[in-house]
């Protein structure tokens, strides 16, 4: 809250300082509603077979005439199974000063970091908002200040962030979730701080010729829980979530040969008293334009993930091969499709991903989305999904 | 005195310069029509526009696309320049950053708004469609004189204008969608009228024309309209410019990947 009345008062404070209007009040955003379908029934006798939700994310921008702006993105969702994956939070709340070779954010924002496709590992500024979507890449909004320093040899990013956002996890309702309910009312930390351990992150990147480099370095609390058989209040068995103090180095590197993408991303995290590890993610991405005549283009994309620490990794892709298609129609409702296989070396485990889209009339959206969990073995990260195949339905308008 | 006598040679040449054209061989002859072409419009240093894109299928039902473009002269270079769409409202804040070079591929840089995150792309596929339109990647990309090879194959009155007609074949064989192109450009001005693209097997595939030009500091001709016609699938895409600004003042830190994330 606090955050909040210091960004308002900054953007009140420079507004009277800058003046002239350039996008003015511009107010966009999108309701979406979504169906999910279940194929077979629930593993847990909370757990509905279906699920109905809502969501909204309105955005208020304005920016003044030397390039300064003002970002206000609030987010809500309704759940009709899970009243975890009911939630609100402020995506971003901000003010973005211009100067000259550098730029200042405060306030409430978001930062992506990385060039894979499957996973993000270097990415760490923001909080995973898991209840969104499997797939990790919903993010919480963080509360940063964010100095840009943008030169001929490169930009650096220096971040402040004085506020720590837990992981959203599904609640008991929730489906898919793991057989013990994570309590998210409850978690542990290892600093003394807790959520206000002030955490900070440094990050050079820059594009020398076809390559894409990105080193960066974050201390402070992981975004990563560890998470440990416990009991709530009430005396049930859960998993608590426990937030460990981390140094953590990552580097993103991209190259681009002709049509071929090579991309590579390696963090090497340092927690207190644990073992320190790489984890590492490899592969490329290349696309066939105009296939058999058509105007569609088609990429495919494989990766390869390893995690050294092997199954006691905190994400279930720690040996993994992953393929992607990628169909984009290159029409006018702009189709496109993505076709995803990841398949765990070790466990077979294999999960398989449709994702398509496409635009009706000029301001809404269709998209569907499958998961599959197939052969999944009781020592796989994934069994407690195993019944969790799915179809989603969603429907998005924008205005 | 010594201005009037930098007066009168200039003329001269100018004056001899049909003359020096006509000794060429045609490919001289075309590579000379589209540097002068070049040289005419060089120095405008920037400019930003509005483009409202209107996609017509072959049933006549049309759909459109708003984009603001933005563009900085590089000295030496190709052009930089920024593309932000404002609609259909589900891509809206998607933009593209271009540093486009006379020889090799061009480095781009696509911003995707919901997951804030800029990606480097390939410019190797040229010959897609851009957003769903008639116009390929390498219609609207920087038309640098060294991305092309030349010939002129005649004079010919195209829209009550006296006209070159020249043809020009992409120097990136391999990745271009086209074997050549036909262009009808004014010999007053040096504007391109129109343009004829033929496929990789050299049956016409569509056609270019463009209209409403206007003259900006004085100087620098740019179109209000441009009509793609494709022949081969019966569709088309009218590009409709607007607010045409010059000399803003962009500096290359308007054209980097913060000023793509920033871009609305």
């Amino acid at each position: 809250m606090k955050a909040l009345l210091a960004t308002i008062s900054l953007f009140f404070t420079f507004g009277l300082i800058n003046g002239s209007v350039a996008t003015a009040h511009e107010i966009s955003g999108y309701m979406a509603a979504e169906v999910r379908g279940f194929l077979d029934d629930p593993l847990y006798p909370e757990q509905k077979r279906n699920n109905a939700s809502v969501a909204l994310q309105p955005e208020y921008y304005h920016e003044w005439e030397n390039g300064s702006s003002f970002t206000f993105s609030p987010f809500a969702r309704l759940d009709s199974a899970d009243s975890s994956r009911s939630h609100f939070d402020v995506r971003e709340l901000n003010y973005l000063w211009l100067g000259d070779p550098w730029e200042l954010r405060i306030g409430i924002g978001k930062v992506f970091w990385g060039v894979t496709e499957f996973v993000h590992l270097v990415d760490i500024i923001n909080q995973t908002d898991l209840v969104e979507s499997l797939d990790g890449e919903d993010k919480l909004g963080q509360p940063m200040v964010d100095l840009s320093l943008t030169m001929d040899w490169g930009t650096i990013d220096l971040f402040v962030l004085p506020y720590f956002r837990e992981r959203t996890f599904p609640g008991r309702d929730g489906r898919p979730r793991s057989s013990l309910v994570v309590d998210t009312d409850n978690p542990t930390y290892e600093s003394p701080e807790e959520e206000r351990h002030v955490d900070f992150a440094v990050r050079y990147s820059h594009s020398i010729g076809d390559w894409e480099i990105g080193i960066s370095h974050f201390t402070g609390t992981g975004r990563e829980p560890t998470l440990l058989p416990g009991s709530s209040q009430s005396g049930d068995p859960v998993l608590t979530p426990f937030y460990e103090q981390i140094n953590q180095t990552g580097l993103d590197l991209q190259l681009i040969t002709g049509g071929w993408l090579w991309k590579l991303e390696t963090i090497y995290r340092a927690c207190q008293g644990d073992d320190d590890f790489f984890s590492g993610a490899f592969g490329f991405e290349y696309t066939f334009s105009g296939v058999f005549g058509t105007p569609a283009d088609v990429g495919m994309i494989a990766e390869y993930i390893r995690d050294e620490r092997g199954e006691e990794a905190t994400t279930p892709l720690q040996s993994d091969v992953a393929v992607g298609l990628r169909l984009s129609f290159n029409d006018a409702a702009n189709s496109e499709m993505l076709i995803g296989v990841m398949q765990d070396t070790k466990t077979s485990a294999r999960l398989i991903t449709v994702e398509a889209s496409r635009r009706l009339g000029s301001s809404c959206k269709v998209n569907l989305e499958i998961y599959v969990f197939s052969n999944v073995p009781p020592e796989d990260a994934l069994y407690d999904l195993r019944d969790d195949d799915y179809v989603q339905l969603e429907l998005t308008y924008y205005f | 005195m010594k201005q009037l006598k930098l007066t009168l040679k200039l003329s001269l040449i100018l004056l001899l310069l049909p003359l020096v054209v006509a000794a060429q061989t045609p490919e001289e002859n075309g590579l000379a029509i589209a540097q002068e072409a070049d040289r005419r419009d060089a120095g405008f240093g920037d400019f930003n526009a509005d483009i409202l894109m209107i996609l017509k299928n072959k049933q006549g039902r049309e759909k459109i696309r708003k984009i603001r473009i933005q563009t900085l002269e590089v000295e030496g270079n190709g052009d930089k320049s920024l593309t932000i769409f404002d609609e259909p409202r589900d891509v809206k804040g998607t933009a593209f950053l271009t540093f486009s070079h006379k020889v090799r591929n061009d480095d781009q840089w696509l911003y995707l708004p919901a997951l804030k995150r800029v990606k480097r792309i390939s410019s190797r596929n040229k010959s897609s469609s851009f957003v769903g339109s008639e116009f390929a990647y390498e219609d609207i990309s920087s038309q640098e004189v060294e991305k092309y090879t030349y010939k002129r194959l005649g004079d010919e009155g195209y829209d009550g204008q006296d006209c070159f007609v020249i043809e020009r074949y992409p120097v990136d064989k391999k990745d271009s969608g086209y074997k050549r192109q036909v262009a009808w450009i004014d010999k007053s001005e040096y504007r391109t009228l129109k343009a004829n693209y033929y496929d990789r097997k050299g049956s016409l595939l569509k056609t270019l024309t463009i209209e409403g030009y206007q003259k900006y500091l004085d100087k620098y001709w740019r179109a209000d309209k441009m009509n793609m016609v494709n022949h081969q699938n019966g569709k088309s895409t009218r590009l409709v410019w607007s607010n045409y600004k010059f000399r803003l003042g962009l500096k290359d830190r308007d054209f980097n990947k913060n000023s793509l994330r920033r871009a609305r």
